[in-house]
């Protein structure tokens, strides 16, 4: 009986990551276990934090675009066209029909292309080896028609202020209309392999249950908000670029779970790829670039020519100052980039550079999310809950 | 050891005539286990070449293809590489124990060799009780698994030793009731009789009879080896490597042989007590007399690779269990079957 008395059990203190085969890059969970029970989920996250926000500050607007497309490196065309557009408002840039289209359409590409990059990571966390290597085959063929579109496979770098960088052809577009014909197949082959599976269906259905009030107290967005039955698009309820000339659905969950999550992104493969096909077909003539816009050779200075000071008083008195420093414009402007919301917050000084820039961006915001969601699961659901948040952490970290 | 042609032969080729010595008997034995393990831990190396390629070409890559003529000598690239790899102790490991788990580990696999006839006169022992003997032998290398994940001084390992222990534990019952069926038909514990017995029936596989007893004990043996989707103590995503997270080079590539010996020896097994062995049924041979002309190894290790290759197939195929979905598909589905099927086999044999 004295023995008993003396037994004490503690919890486990176990630090998956920041180098771990399913923490996606360097993410560190630091989980307390009661056998195998997470007790208390606590992300660690700042291991690749490069300072973007502030070198965006002594970047010129065109070049501080750079910086965006290391954000989510997997959805570089997404966070670029964000940038554009927020810059876009503030600068009061026109950006030509055509041009809008293109962004669209490549938007719509890489979103494919990272939704990719989330099947595999996720397949493979949960067992499935072969989904991972099937869809990162079809992968390439996405980089394929970037490289043929701007050079790039991986950060494009394509969009620009006012416009995108270069003008499509038609052996790209052939390209990829070829690619959307014969996409749709490929997703069925993925969900052959674990659609229906029933090991893939236990480790995902009633796993992680967000319900839509607490998703939308967390500030989720993006597919994991949408798998809660939220219909949160921003490319629906406030347009950019071509969106309100396209149509597609937003697909919505009903369980809230791991698997209707799944089964939205699977979903927005197929949208995405309507998307792509109405570009091409309705892709209008034009310049893919206003010439107007600020190019690459904007200088840092001051954008407009500075009043003349006021003329000094009769009595020889210096004027007062009516403003003193610069004028202050901030915006905030947000797209629906493949992880959720992206915002770009900026705060400009009338100059050719940010003199603040904020970015919002979903991963971070998912991240806090994990903190709860791991409460109370298995150390395997752990790994499905990160798959399923959809996280980069080049975007949490900045 | 009448009839076996291993022993018999080495006599031959020390000149024994008759009834040989203990010294010559000794020494027989010890060469029939060099030939065993030798061959066996050739097949081996290539069953971790057959793996790649094998998965490689359902995952439309082609696998190791530099190394020799379609990447043949890989396995041999692998064993040189990790045998001349640094050999790292973590901190705080305790390092006798950590020596001694991989050993541990590939003794138990290769000790299981010795009772498998891998065809009707070659084999190292013939003992009445094999498949006991197996068991004990499987249940065993779990300690190699404890050793390795506790003296590694690491909390993934430790989780991986214990997810091992859970396993194999739960996993040895239903993988043992499995087997009763077909003791009860064979009526032998001796693998070689329990063939034998199977060519008294026509069908000459108790797979068909047994199927119950067989889907039990193929699942099982998906566990006992720790293979997809089963390979929780290793769950490269959850554990990083499981039990071995810790070890490198040698003592790795030990964990490693251990590993697809296992999946050769429960193989085998299957081979033995479901899929009529070194033989063919007689049905078949009846037909085509011809096949009697095959030489029973080549049967026997066709349909050993046969299990290997579904082996590999449900890695490419299937993602991983949770734990306890794990348990409770060992505890409440298989045990359940196994005991069905014992039921039903011993009330047909009482009647027939």
């Amino acid at each position: 009986m004295i023995i008993e008395k003396e037994l004490t059990t503690k919890y486990l203190t176990v630090s998956m990551g920041p180098q771990h085969p399913a923490t996606h890059g360097v993410l560190r969970l630091v989980l307390e276990l009661d056998g195998e029970t997470v007790v208390k989920c606590t992300p660690d996250i700042g291991y690749l934090h490069r300072g973007l926000e502030k070198l965006a500050e002594n970047k010129t607007w065109p070049a501080a675009m750079t910086l965006t497309s290391r954000l989510d490196y997997c959805s570089a065309v997404a966070n670029e066209s964000g940038y554009c557009l927020a810059v876009e408002k503030l600068l009061g840039v026109e950006v030509p029909e055509r041009a809008k289209f293109i962004r669209t359409m490549t938007c719509e590409m890489v979103r494919i292309a990272s939704h990719i990059i989330w099947l595999s990571a996720h397949a493979i966390d949960i067992g499935a080896m072969t989904v991972f290597l099937y869809a990162m085959r079809d992968r390439e063929l996405i980089l394929d028609l970037f490289e043929m579109l701007c050079g790039a496979r991986l950060l494009h770098i394509y969009p620009r202020i006012g416009g995108v960088r270069c003008d499509v052809d038609q052996k790209f577009l052939d390209g990829l209309w070829d690619f959307t014909e014969k996409f749709p197949k490929l997703i069925e082959e993925y969900e052959t392999l674990i659609d229906q599976n029933r090991i893939w269906l236990q480790r995902t259905k009633g796993i992680g249950i967000v319900s839509a009030e607490e998703a939308i107290n967390m500030g989720l967005t993006g597919p994991v908000l949408r798998g809660s039955g939220v219909p949160y698009d921003i490319r629906k309820i406030a347009p950019y670029d071509a969106y309100d000339k396209v149509e597609f659905e937003v697909p919505l969950g009903k369980n809230c779970d791991v698997y209707d999550r799944y089964r939205c992104r699977m979903e927005e493969f197929r949208q995405s790829n309507k998307i792509i096909r109405q570009c091409i077909e309705k892709l209008p003539d034009g310049l893919a670039l206003n010439p107007d816009a600020p190019g690459l050779d904007m200088m840092p200075g001051p954008l407009k020519k500075a009043a003349p000071a006021p003329a000094p008083a009769a009595d020889g008195t210096p004027a007062s100052k009516v403003e003193d420093g610069p004028a202050f414009t901030e915006i905030y402007s947000a797209t629906e980039v493949p992880k959720g919301e992206l915002g770009y917050y900026f705060v400009s000084d009338g100059t050719g550079k940010p003199y603040r820039m904020k970015v919002r961006t979903p991963s971070f915001i998912h991240i806090s999310a994990l903190q709860r969601l791991c409460v109370g699961v298995l150390v395997a659901d752990v790994i499905a809950l990160i798959g399923t948040v959809d996280i980069v952490l080049g975007e949490c970290d900045r | 050891m009448d009839n076996n042609i291993l022993y018999s032969g080495f006599y031959k080729l020390l000149g024994i005539t008759g009834e040989p010595g203990a010294l010559a008997m000794t020494v027989a034995a010890l060469l029939a286990i060099v030939v065993v393990l030798v061959a066996v831990l050739l097949h081996v190396a290539y069953a971790t070449y057959f793996e790649r390629k094998v998965i490689g070409h359902m995952q439309m890559r082609l696998g190791p293809m530099r190394v020799g003529w379609h990447g043949l000598l890989q396995p041999f690239a692998d064993g040189l590489k990790l045998f001349f790899k640094e050999d790292i102790f973590p901190a705080g490991c305790y390092k006798t124990v950590f020596r001694l788990a991989p050993i541990y580990s590939l003794f138990a696999a290769l000790s299981s060799l010795a009772v498998i006839p891998f065809f009707g006169t070659f084999y190292i022992a013939n003992i009445n009780v094999g498949i006991l003997y197996i068991f004990a032998i499987s249940g065993v290398g779990t300690y190699g698994i404890i050793m390795a994940g506790w003296s590694s001084n690491s909390k993934y390992a430790f989780l991986g030793g214990m997810r091992s222990a859970a396993q194999l534990i739960s996993y040895e019952v239903a993988m043992g009731l499995s087997l009763v069926g077909v003791m009860i038909m064979s009526g032998s514990l001796n693998l070689i009789e329990i063939v034998e017995a199977q060519q008294t029936h026509w069908y000459g596989m108790y797979l068909i009879p047994q199927f119950l007893g067989f889907f039990v004990f193929a699942v099982s043996a998906f566990a006992e080896t720790n293979r997809t989707p089963f390979c929780l103590p290793e769950a490269e995503s959850e554990l990083v490597a499981g039990y071995f997270a810790e070890y490198s080079g040698m003592r790795f590539s030990l964990f490693f042989l251990a590993e697809y010996t296992a999946m050769i020896i429960m193989s085998s097994m299957s081979v033995i007590c479901f899929f009529g062995g070194w033989t063919l049924p007689p049905f078949l041979t009846d037909a085509i007399p011809a096949l009697n002309m095959v030489p029973g190894v080549v049967w026997f290790a066709g349909k050993v690779y046969f299990h290997i290759f579904v082996f590999y197939w449900v890695r490419a195929t299937l993602p991983r269990y949770r734990y306890d979905y794990l348990m409770r598909l060992g505890w409440k589905v298989l045990i359940p079957l196994a005991l069905v099927n014992i039921v039903v086999t011993s009330i047909i044999k009482y009647l027939a």
